[in-house]
Order: C-alpha cells, then structure tokens, then sequence
C-alpha cells in the first residue's frame, strides 16, 4: 500500500474533528481557541496536500502552496486579535469560563 | 517512506487528542506544538519544504507561545473535568465526523483521487519569491496591511480597558 492522497486527507480531516471535538468538550475559552487553530492548521494541510497531488508538469508551481502563505498570514493575524479579545475579556470579568460568559442567553 | 507517513500521522494524531482532552491548558499547548510539528513533517513528505519551515516558525513557533504567554498573563486555573453529558455529546460529534471522514476518502464511493503526476520543482522558495512578487502582488500587500490592521486593532484593545481601569481608580 503506497501513500496517496486520501492518507492526507483523512489525517486533515481527522485534525479537524479532533479540533471540532475540542470546541465542544472544553469550557475554557483559551483552549476552545487552541482546538480552533488546529483546525484552521488541519485544513492548511489538506490544502497543501490537494495542490500538491493535482500540480501538473505545465503548472508545476502550485498556487495552492501561495494560498497557504496567505491563509498563514490570515491565521498570525486572527489568534493576535482572538488573544486580545480574551485577554480583554479577563481584565472586565475575571474568568475565560465559556459558561460564566451567558449574558446574552435569556 | 510509508512507516514514515505513518509515525507522522500518530505524532499530529495523538496530541490533537491531547490538545481536546488536556485539563491543564499548559498541556494543551505544548501538544499543540507537537500536533502542528506533525504536520509540518507531513508536508515535508508532500516536497512543499518552504511551507514546513513557515508552519514550525509561525504555528509551532510565534502562535503558540503567544498562547502560552497568555496563559500565565491571565493564570488560568485547571478546569473541572467535564460533565458526562457534554462528553457523550462530543465523543458522538467526534465519531460521526470521523465516519464522515473515513467513507470520504476510503470507503471509495468518492471520487477518484489526483495521482502523482509530476516532481516537487527544485528552489521551490525561488518560484514562491518570483510568484509573490507578480501574479500575487495585490494579495501579497493586502495581507502585509492585514497585519498591520492586526497590530493597529490589538494595541487598542489592550489600551482602551488601561485607560478605563485607570479612570476608575481615580474617580474612587
């Protein structure tokens, strides 16, 4: 059995799921932010992956891999901002519970 | 370089678990750095080198420990371990997603998949340089700004909570 796409796709994949299973299982809001990133990483992945294996002799270069220098870039951005928002979140309320944070429930 | 395929996908697999499962966001974190050097190993096996070194310098390098700083800046506590409910509800997520997963990419009722058809181009770094530099101009700028914008926006956030602590303090 030789590696092919689909091996790259499903371990992608299965980062995602472990990422979405992170969301829903923890309260704290720094690692439901974590398990965000690692699915933000896993689909980076399989976008490497897919331009790799479609990549043709005329069109060696993959614009997929300058996609993910972009994507990168994006992501630096939004956990700098997500952070600050936390960090913001702490100063007024004193605790990054998902559960303590409910005003807006009722 | 299948065994190789192998013990990378174990190394991104497990500690993603880990990340999910940690109680101690400490833990989580540095099984994020794993996780993500997994992947970096993955790609290493897909020829795209540029884009593993990016993704232990910016992932495995800056992001984590941006979230490792602020773990001990707002000194979290370790959590309570979950309620059985919200377990059961995730483990039901997690194995549904991952059924998903399998029967699209092994049970082959998908699609046929892309075959190798060509070599990794050699000084990959050079063609991503020269791409950047003329087909991607536009973006290439409009994400330097996006940064920028980035750095602008947390500066505020940060200094806007200061300054009404401060007022606070000194209205009392």
């Amino acid at each position: 059995m030789s590696i092919e796409l689909p091996h790259y796709l499903f371990v992608a994949s299965a980062v995602f799921a472990l990422g979405f299973f992170g969301v829903l299982l923890r309260r704290n809001t720094l690692v439901i932010f974590m398990s965000l990133e690692l699915m933000l990483s896993a689909s980076i992945l399989a976008l490497v992956a897919f331009s790799r294996y479609n990549s043709t002799p005329e069109a060696p270069l993959y614009s997929g891999n300058v996609f993910v220098l972009f994507i990168i870039a994006i992501a630096a951005c939004e956990v700098a901002v997500g952070l600050a928002i936390i960090v913001a979140l702490w100063r007024r309320r004193q605790t990054v519970d998902v559960a303590e944070i409910a005003e807006m429930k009722n | 370089m299948d065994w190789l395929f192998f013990i990378l996908a174990a190394l991104t697999l497990i500690p993603a678990f880990f990340v999910a499962v940690a109680r101690n966001p400490v833990n989580a974190a540095m099984s994020m750095i794993i996780a993500l050097v997994g992947m970096a190993g993955l790609m290493v096996l897909l020829e795209t080198y540029f884009l593993a070194i990016l993704q232990v310098l910016v992932y495995a390098g800056a992001i984590v420990v941006l979230f490792l700083f602020i773990i001990m800046l707002i000194d979290v506590e370790k959590a309570p371990p979950a309620g059985w409910v919200r377990s059961l509800a995730a483990a039901i997520a997690l194995l549904l997603m991952l059924a998903g997963v399998w029967s699209l990419t092994f049970s082959g009722q998908a699609g046929p998949f892309a075959e190798l058809s060509t070599p990794a181009p050699m000084a990959a770094s050079k063609i991503f340089g020269v791409e950047l530099f003329t087909r991607y101009m536009l973006p290439f700028q409009v994400a330097g700004f996006m940064l920028l914008i980035a750095m602008i926006g947390v500066i505020v956030l940060s200094k806007k909570f200061v300054e009404t602590d401060s007022q606070k303090g000194s209205d009392a």
